[in-house]
């Protein structure tokens, strides 16, 4: 019951928000903080015993409605309410175009991707898979840049086109299981398991197409850094965010357990096309001038650190990796914040335009900095956790190559420093540039960064809730 | 049975009703309510038939036999031709000036379509192709004063009797390698004994059915003729018209010729690749909606066309789900398109500021098409493939179709992308009333409802 009012009240709170046509930011509001409140309680109880909730839902199919929450899927969870109640105070005394859909689709958004994060069904997975991706479609097309439209087409052209394989292939794995519960997670990855690893290594790019494209990894890249520019900022943190660990999500829930052969025989290619990813997208970082684009590639590089570390295949590996998906999602939720802060006070996201922040807004020149130390992953921050696990497993991986990899994985890392400083550098330093609107952060925009920068701190100094959370999902895959 | 004499005696009715009333607007409503009978007869044949566990009744010495599953599916479509008359009814009105005979001509097809839903001997499938087709050649025609109509009925007219043609003969090949029009008869053909005589009746077989279900290469003709025909028969032609004849295919393919599948196996899995390519690539570069539409209705049809291909009970099932899912999104987005004036994707421009209602109506009902989870068209389309799927040999075929699913999501989202995204002045044909509204509302909730309990439409 608990689990299906984390889908159900955003769903049906974005549909009152459409049609009440006032104050859908008040329901936006409530679903994040119900949602929250919820979510923080389910990952109370689920740190060593999962929660389980069953129905019936297609008889004819041998479908069912069920959910499942253990630790890994509440940390999702809790980090999806979280993002949208800072996405909600920050915007809180914006003007938006449109607010009652604008916050409509933003709540069904948000029941899309926590049913991804819940759903143990495989037809009920790529239900919501789907789900999440139609509000926010219409979330990228209605708001946003100049180019927003053919930009979000493409995005969704290619998001559809893999989710489409992978449906062939959950239908293959299906049909291999005669009987009642033939998508249940213990039946699809059973039926997966025993098939021959020829088939398996085929069965896998069904799978990890649409996975890669939604991450996005290295050659399935080209929509990301259009999209998250051209996409309004509280759009972009939705996929930055949220969006990006449904793919790391289903890798690590279904992938792995349903095709490990095939996991098995292509582990070095994706580890070596994630590494290519981490280099590439730091070096494009570090040579943009907009400050979206800038976050984008380094969110790019961030993925595939995050994709390398879970091919590893390694305790530490997938223990700071889940550590990594929550703490990522924050900090980049951080970074994006400032970004529209920026461009709301500067009217311009080009670095070479801006400067002086510190000056003409010392409070948000604070937070930047200490969001961007969180980005480098900077110790006592709590983006060092999870890296630093990552590198390990890395390190420890079975593959010969290993030692190769976490250097070069490494480089990642130091460009990481480079581009995030001179943000920094170009940004808050340096004489104060002409502002639109002069004046310091918001009240709404102030409780989403202290919450945030709270969080930040705190899993920095003190990382073992999150390392209890999800400990008992690492060990369960890799003892 | 009893639905087969009252769709009869209702057409009859509609004819006299058209020569004594002059009302347009009240030929139209009894119409519905005559329709509405009519389904209330499909209900009661099909609750009696449930509960007297005998099996199927049969009719003519065994021509005719009606089993749970084809009076489900004449429910279902009775259903669809309800909605279609309730939603567009008065677009059919203002189409010419002999309104009741239209409506005659419906309940004909009908009659048609509860021939093919049942038939047991290929007599009565030529039949039954034939009640369903003359209607629609009439119906293509009936804009009397327009060149294309006419051109539409004509064209219609001489490709379908040569189709005609080919079944027949398809059928006298049949009879000539075995004796007998009875289906169950047909069964007595085996790998061991099947001649060539046999084997060339069954691929007429597939030519003559393929033209009526639009197929390629045999589609040439759907296009001219879905765009030259009144909108609202468009609709009803290629919606319930072409999901009868799949009816009809399934039917005979999986009774007669199921244990021969491997002989017409390949051909059929060449042509509906050759269906789902013409049909998605061409409809990519229209500019008209109404003829997107049309060569989305050939892409749609390949889709069906994998409940023929595999033979498994999955494929009745999800024959079923695709043609009520198909049917009610189309017919909704008709419902649409004959509101506006303009049928380019310019003419939709800015709908969404205008008629917000209209415009998320259509867009329930495009996702659908597109087959988006959550709506019946990801359901249809998911109980085809789960079909081929299991039969095994085709999943390549499965892969093709989820690659030409992704370019359909081109076109249909541009409508969308029009509506919602772009800037204009789209001019309707007339207001847009709370019934409309209603009732495009019900179509919606339908099209929901099928997607997320499907179990409710199927027939268990």
């Amino acid at each position: 019951m608990m689990l299906s009012s984390l889908i159900f009240i955003p769903l049906l709170l974005g549909i009152v928000a459409f049609l009440a046509k006032s104050s859908a930011k008040v329901m936006a509001l409530l679903g994040s903080l119900t949602t929250l409140v919820i979510s923080g309680y389910l990952s109370a109880q689920t740190a060593h015993t999962p929660i389980a909730f069953s129905m019936p839902w297609i008889p004819q199919l041998g479908t069912q409605f069920s959910l499942l929450a253990d630790g890994m899927s509440a940390m999702l969870c809790l980090l999806t309410a979280i993002v949208m109640t800072a996405v909600v105070l920050a915007n809180w005394d914006n003007e938006i175009e449109r607010p009652t859909s604008f916050w409509g689709l933003m709540l069904l958004s948000q029941a899309g991707i926590t049913g991804v994060f819940l759903a143990s069904d495989v037809l009920l997975f790529y239900f919501f898979w789907e789900l999440a991706i139609i509000p926010v479609y219409f979330l990228c097309s209605r708001w946003g840049g100049e180019r927003r439209i053919a930009v979000t087409f493409k995005f969704f052209v290619y998001t559809f086109l893999g989710s489409l394989m992978m449906l062939a292939a959950i239908i293959y794995l299906a049909m291999l299981n005669p009987g009642a519960d033939a998508y249940s997670w213990a039946n699809i990855t059973r039926a997966g398991a025993s098939l021959s690893p020829e088939n398996q290594t085929w069965l896998f790019w069904l799978f990890f197409g649409a996975f890669a494209i939604k991450m996005p990894l290295f050659p399935f890249h080209t929509w990301q850094p259009d999209t998250y520019e051209q996409a309004a900022t509280p759009v972009t943190i939705i996929l930055s965010a949220l969006m990006v660990k449904m793919g790391l999500y289903a890798v690590i829930r279904w992938l792995f357990p349903a095709l490990p052969d095939g996991v098995a025989f292509w582990s070095n290619t994706v580890i070596i096309l994630s590494i290519i990813g981490i280099v590439y997208g730091s070096f494009l970082a570090l040579s943009q001038t907009d400050l979206k684009r800038l976050v984008a590639y380094s969110s790019l590089a961030h993925m595939g650190l995050m994709c390398a570390a879970a091919f590893a295949k390694t305790q530490p590996g997938m223990h700071g990796l889940m550590v990594q998906m929550f703490n990522h999602g924050i900090n980049i939720t951080g970074m994006w914040l400032i970004v529209q802060m920026i461009e709301n006070r500067w009217g311009s996201r080009d670095m070479t335009k801006l400067g002086g922040m510190a000056t003409g807004a010392p409070h948000m020149a604070i937070a930047l900095v200490i969001l961007a130390y969180a980005n480098i992953a900077l110790p006592l921050t709590n983006g060092f956790v999870g890296e630093f696990m990552m590198f390990h497993g890395i390190f420890q991986s079975a593959t010969p190559y290993h030692i190769t990899f976490m250097v070069i994985a490494g480089l990642g890392v130091i460009l990481g420093a480079a581009y995030t400083l001179k943000m920094v550098q170009k940004t808050a330093f340096g004489s104060l540039a002409p502002m639109v609107v002069a004046k310091d952060m918001s009240l709404g925009e102030s409780a989403a960064l202290a919450f945030i920068i709270a969080l930040v701190i705190f899993l920095g100094v003190y990382p073992k809730p999150l390392l209890d959370l999800t400990g008992s999902v690492a060990q369960l895959m890799f003892p | 049975m009893k639905a087969i004499i009252a769709a009869t005696l209702i057409g009859v009715l509609m004819m006299f009703i058209s020569i004594s009333v002059k009302n347009k607007s009240s030929i139209v409503s009894a119409a519905a309510i005559l329709l509405a009978v009519l389904l209330g007869i499909n209900i009661w044949e099909v609750v009696t038939a449930s509960q007297n566990a005998s099996g199927a009744q049969t009719f003519f010495n065994g021509m005719l036999s009606f089993d749970g599953f084809s009076l489900w599916f004449n429910m279902l479509m009775t259903g669809c031709s309800l909605l279609f008359v309730l939603l567009l009814g008065k677009e059919i009105a203002k189409i010419g000036n002999h309104v009741g005979e239209y409506f005659a001509l419906i309940s004909f097809i009908l009659v048609g379509v509860f021939l093919l839903s049942g038939y047991n001997n290929l007599l009565i499938l030529f039949i039954g192709i034939e009640i369903l087709s003359i209607p629609q050649y009439i119906l293509a025609g009936s804009d009397k004063r327009n060149l294309k109509s006419s051109e539409a009925a004509l064209k219609y007219f001489l490709m379908g009797s040569f189709s005609t043609g080919i079944l027949l003969m398809g059928i006298a090949l049949l009879y000539g390698a075995t004796g007998t029009f009875d289906t169950i008869g047909l069964r007595m053909l085996q790998t061991d004994s099947l001649n060539s005589m046999a084997l060339a009746g069954i691929i007429f077989l597939i030519v003559a059915l393929g033209f009526k279900v639009s197929a390629a290469p045999m589609h040439m003709w759907t296009p001219d003729v879905y765009d030259g025909s009144p909108t609202p028969f468009m609709a009803y032609m290629s919606t319930i018209g072409k999901v009868a004849a799949f009816v009809a295919f399934l039917r005979l393919f999986h009774a007669s010729f199921g244990s021969l599948s491997n002989h017409w196996m390949l051909i059929l899995a060449i042509v509906t690749a050759a269906t789902l390519l013409v049909g998605n690539l061409t409809a990519v570069f229209q500019q008209s909606v109404k003829r997107m539409l049309a060569y989305s209705s050939i892409a749609q049809a390949g889709f069906m066309l994998f409940a023929v291909l595999s033979v498994n009970a999955i494929a009745w099932q999800g024959i079923i789900i695709y043609a009520v899912a198909y049917t009610v999104a189309s017919v909704g987005i008709f419902a649409v398109l004959v509101k506006l004036k303009d049928y380019t994707y310019d003419g939709f421009n800015g709908l969404a500021q205008k008629e917000p209602a209209l415009a998320f109506f259509a867009t329930i009902c495009l996702l659908s098409l597109a087959g988006i989870p959550l709506t019946g068209g990801f359901m249809a389309k998911y109980f085809v493939l789960m079909a081929a799927v299991q039969q095994g040999q085709v999943m390549w075929l499965v892969i093709f179709a989820l690659l030409m699913a992704a370019i359909s999501a081109y076109y249909y989202f541009r409508v969308i992308i029009a509506m919602y995204f772009k800037q204009g002045t789209p001019e309707l044909n007339s207001e847009v009333s709370k019934y409309d509204k209603l009732l495009l509302g019900i179509t919606c909730a339908l099209v929901i409802l099928i997607g997320t309990v499907p179990q409710f439409f199927l027939h268990n």
